[in-house]
């Protein structure tokens, strides 16, 4: 039994007062999150990733479809006694302290008092908040309501997570012990489940992504088996070459047009990225005279290209079939 | 953990969140003032002195009592759904009855005590006065048990409200609600007195569905040390719980279905 | 000095010029007040005229304005006799409202009870709009014995109706708790009718009965009247008896003593001599408060 299960979600908006339009944010989303992976969800702002998250949590109720979250489904309380949910740009009661905030959540879990106690002054530990936690929550910063945002949302040591934009509002040290905290979790086999849009923390902290635009899941899969679209599934690799002062106009130019992307130039250096297949080429042009290499790496699709491509196709799909990129 | 745990966790925050909020003690120390003051007012005679200061002590309790139900209920809901802390709250194991019974709850507290200081200055200043308290004294804590009932109404009224309506609304038709609860003897009069059948028809129904808080206003008998009936008390307590739970109930089918922006 | 300095300006010049033109805006309101003295003496109105209105308008509230309302019919009542005034029309809406709200200050309506039914200059001299006030209060309060008094005083002193006035007494008498007097009145103003030691009584009951201030004061005056006149009464049939000596009146008290008729020169109930006139009658010196009661 996955730990998410999700089939056909969907939420449409009304809007208008005298003719009601009605605008579909989540348009039959179908996904799981297995248990103790870690899913990063990926869209636009906009997209419905929110969407998503508050149909699961029951703040808003769906128009179509199911979802069952530990084999319950939606809308049962009890649920949450094994879930937590980090909201986007948290707020809470500005009249309380860290400490009350955090004593009062406790309260809604089938803890001992002296439970109660030791949990909250764990997780304020964990995130680094025990100096703070007698401070007026209206004193708060946003990364420290963020970070109290987490410490709330593990303080009943639930076996999933659903975190809404967790690294936001938080500088580089934040992140990174944000970081630090979901990869705990994963090592203590917890499920997590969150949203973001910034590609980069992704890709350091996800078993798996799932891609929206526009409310439709657009693409899903292993980051190490992503398929760029248009690129396919050839290796490829990153070389550096560095011209001399002697080197052939000709030569450049045939090692440049290996290359399946711009060339970029920058310190007198050139990148290039070929295709695995080239390589005895390119190797062969260097060994020739004026040409040096400097380094070759391999390449994996970035997420960030996967992402870019996956919203350019749905874009172009969206627009039309006469707007189609040719598909390799 | 019982069911009911969550509930009364929501009541004391709610109280702790009206503790904690400076306006109240304006109010509270305002209607201690002037019901002190009212000491003074009586110049006129020893024996009118005590009316004076009876009436004014509770149509002030009364009348602090309703801004801050007013003020205090309007927020109730909104505030945690405008400010979407209601996302981390909704998101433990609490159903949103429970949350809004528990909030209704905590209200109640908050103007329980509040109507206790009030009430201290009340007796403190009629003990001033009078140097001593007459057998006709103790159905003055029948008008104020009365008030409370009808606040506790008011409450719910604004509980309503607040689930869907902004608060400046909520305000509005919690007191134009209150005003017109005031008069519904005069609706049930007027059924009466109407030749129209359907006029009838409609303002009986208009008398028994809107609240009646003409019920609970008491405060001109008491004054004159008259008793109170206990078969009184008793069904107004009733009317309360029951029209109480109507309120409620419609709060918790509203909030229930509700998509939380 | 540097210029940054010099710009400052000090609290000490701020406060003095704080102070200044709060002693300006005094002075002109002062200056307004003398102004609008013209302005206030507009007639008295009642805005609300109806007592039923009011009780609507009070949501809840009706003891409170019951008391502001009952506070305003005093406060126009000594503020007509402050001023001379002689017409207290506003006295009986006043009071009406007063009851409407609230139907158990007795207070009020023993107010009403009196000073609607005397006569000018101390009363609006409309005894009937007094007794209607009465029976009111008395539908109100059907246990209190002491409205059938009041009704009764009212018939008595104002209406000179002592049938009517012996009734109320009866009908008042019949509520077991009841003063003993209530029952005696009904039989002595049945026979007697109107005499000076019934009125005694009752306006000796009336200032006992009471802590209001005004009803208290009007009772010791007309006590005073009651009080004067018996002096008189007892002075003249001494001046009789001169007569009957002398054959002619005295002149003066001087004469009355020297002839062992009376022992000093006799004074009215504030302390101040009476005078004697050419026919022998005796009078009230003109500087004196005291009116003669029959």
């Amino acid at each position: 039994m996955a730990a998410i299960e999700i089939s056909g979600l969907t939420k449409d908006y009304q809007s208008g007062f005298w003719r009601k339009r009605s605008w579909r944010a989540l348009d039959g989303l179908t996904l799981n999150v297995e248990q103790g992976e870690v899913l990063g969800f990926l869209g636009h702002n906009g997209a419905g990733k929110t969407t998503t998250l508050k149909l699961l949590t029951g703040l808003i109720f769906p128009t179509a479809g199911t979802a069952t979250i530990l084999g319950k489904p939606l809308g049962q309380p009890e649920t949450f006694r094994h879930l937590g949910f980090l909201p986007e740009n948290p707020y809470f009661y500005d009249y309380l302290t860290a400490q009350e905030l955090l004593d009062y959540f406790a309260q809604f879990f089938p803890m001992t008092a002296a439970d109660r106690v030791r949990r909250r002054d764990a997780v304020l530990e964990s995130v680094g908040l025990v100096e703070f936690r007698h401070l007026p929550l209206r004193k708060f910063s946003k990364g420290m309501l963020q970070r109290l945002g987490i410490a709330q949302a593990i303080l009943h040591q639930p076996g999933g997570g659903l975190l809404a934009e967790p690294m936001s509002g938080l500088d580089p040290t934040g992140r990174r012990e944000v970081r630090d905290l979901i990869v705990q979790l994963k090592k203590e086999g917890r499920t997590v489940f969150f949203s973001t849009h910034i590609l980069s923390d992704a890709e350091a902290l996800c078993d798996r992504v799932a891609v929206l635009y526009r409310g439709r899941l657009v693409g899903a899969g292993r980051i190490s088996d992503l398929v760029i679209p248009s690129l396919g599934r050839e290796p490829h690799l990153e070389a550096i070459v560095e011209c001399t002062p002697d080197c052939a106009r000709a030569l450049l130019g045939a090692v440049l047009l290996l290359s399946t992307k711009p060339a970029i130039l920058s310190g007198g250096q050139y990148r290039i990225d070929i295709s695995e297949r080239d390589l005895p080429k390119l190797l062969g042009h260097c060994q020739k005279e004026g040409l040096r290499l400097v380094s070759l790496n391999p390449v994996h699709p970035s997420l960030e290209e996967y992402f870019a491509e996956l919203s350019a196709v749905a874009a172009s799909r969206a627009s039309g079939p006469s707007g189609g990129r040719s598909q390799p | 953990m019982t069911l009911t745990s969550p509930t009364l966790a929501v009541a004391r925050n709610t109280f702790r969140e009206a503790v904690r909020d400076r306006v109240l003690y304006n109010l509270v120390a305002f209607a201690v003032i002037l019901i002190a003051s009212a000491v003074l007012f009586g110049q006129i005679s020893i024996g009118i002195q005590k009316i004076i200061l009876i009436n004014l002590g509770l149509s002030s309790i009364s009348v602090f009592g309703l801004l801050i139900s007013i003020f205090l209920g309007i927020g109730l809901v909104y505030k945690e759904v405008d400010k979407r802390s209601l996302y981390a709250l909704l998101s433990k194991p609490v159903r949103r009855s429970q949350f809004l019974i528990g909030k209704f709850l905590g209200l109640n507290l908050t103007l329980l005590v509040n109507t206790f200081f009030m009430s201290a200055g009340l007796w403190a200043a009629l003990y001033y006065l009078t140097r001593g308290f007459e057998h006709g004294d103790r159905y003055i804590f029948v008008a104020i048990y009365f008030i409370l009932l009808e606040l506790s109404l008011v409450t719910a009224v604004c509980l309503f409200f607040s689930c869907f309506s902004t608060p400046v609304l909520s305000a509005i038709f919690t007191f134009l609600l209150y005003v017109i609860g005031t008069f519904s003897s005069d609706i049930r009069a007027f059924g009466e007195l109407t030749k129209s059948a359907p006029m009838k028809v409609l303002s009986t129904a208009l008398y028994y569905l809107l609240p009646n808080f003409s019920d609970f206003q008491i405060a001109g008998w008491v004054s004159h040390g008259r008793p109170v009936a206990g078969s009184l008390i008793l069904l107004n307590t009733m009317y309360t719980i029951c029209y109480g739970a109507v309120l409620l109930i419609a709060s918790i089918v509203v909030f229930s279905r509700k998509d939380l922006k | 000095m540097s210029r940054l300095q010099a710009s400052k300006p000090s609290v000490a010049a701020l406060l003095a010029l704080l102070v200044a033109a709060l002693g300006a805006s005094a002075a002109v309101q002062f200056a307004i007040d003398g102004r609008r003295a013209s302005y206030n003496d507009a007639p008295e109105v009642l805005w609300i005229p109806s007592g039923k209105i009011m009780k609507r308008l009070s949501l809840g509230h009706e003891g409170l304005v019951a008391d502001i309302y009952w506070t305003r019919a005093v406060q126009y009542y000594g503020g007509q006799r402050r001023d001379g005034k002689t017409d207290f029309n506003l006295l009986g809406p006043l009071l009406d409202i007063t009851t409407d709200l609230d139907p158990y200050l007795l207070i009020a309506y023993k107010f009403g009870a009196i000073f609607l039914s005397e006569p000018s200059p101390r009363g609006a001299d409309d005894p009937q709009q007094a007794v209607r006030l009465i029976r009111k209060a008395i539908q109100a309060n059907p246990d209190e014995w002491r409205l059938w008094g009041d009704l009764g005083f009212i018939y008595y002193q104002n209406l000179h109706d002592y049938p009517a006035a012996a009734a109320a007494y009866l009908e008042g008498s019949k509520n077991p708790k009841a003063a003993q007097w209530m029952k005696v009145m009904a039989a002595v103003i049945h026979e007697k009718g109107g005499n000076r030691q019934t009125s005694r009584f009752l306006w000796t009951e009336i200032f006992q009965s009471t802590e209001d201030e005004t009803v208290r004061k009007n009772a010791i005056e007309h006590l005073q009247g009651v009080h004067a006149s018996q002096d008189i009464e007892e002075i003249e049939k001494r001046i009789a008896q001169f007569r009957g000596n002398h054959g002619r009146p005295p002149r003066s008290f001087d004469e009355l003593i020297a002839d062992g008729l009376i022992g000093g020169v006799p004074t009215d109930p504030l302390g101040i001599p009476y005078r004697i006139d050419a026919n022998g009658k005796v009078l009230l010196d003109p500087k004196s408060k005291i009116r003669l009661e029959d």
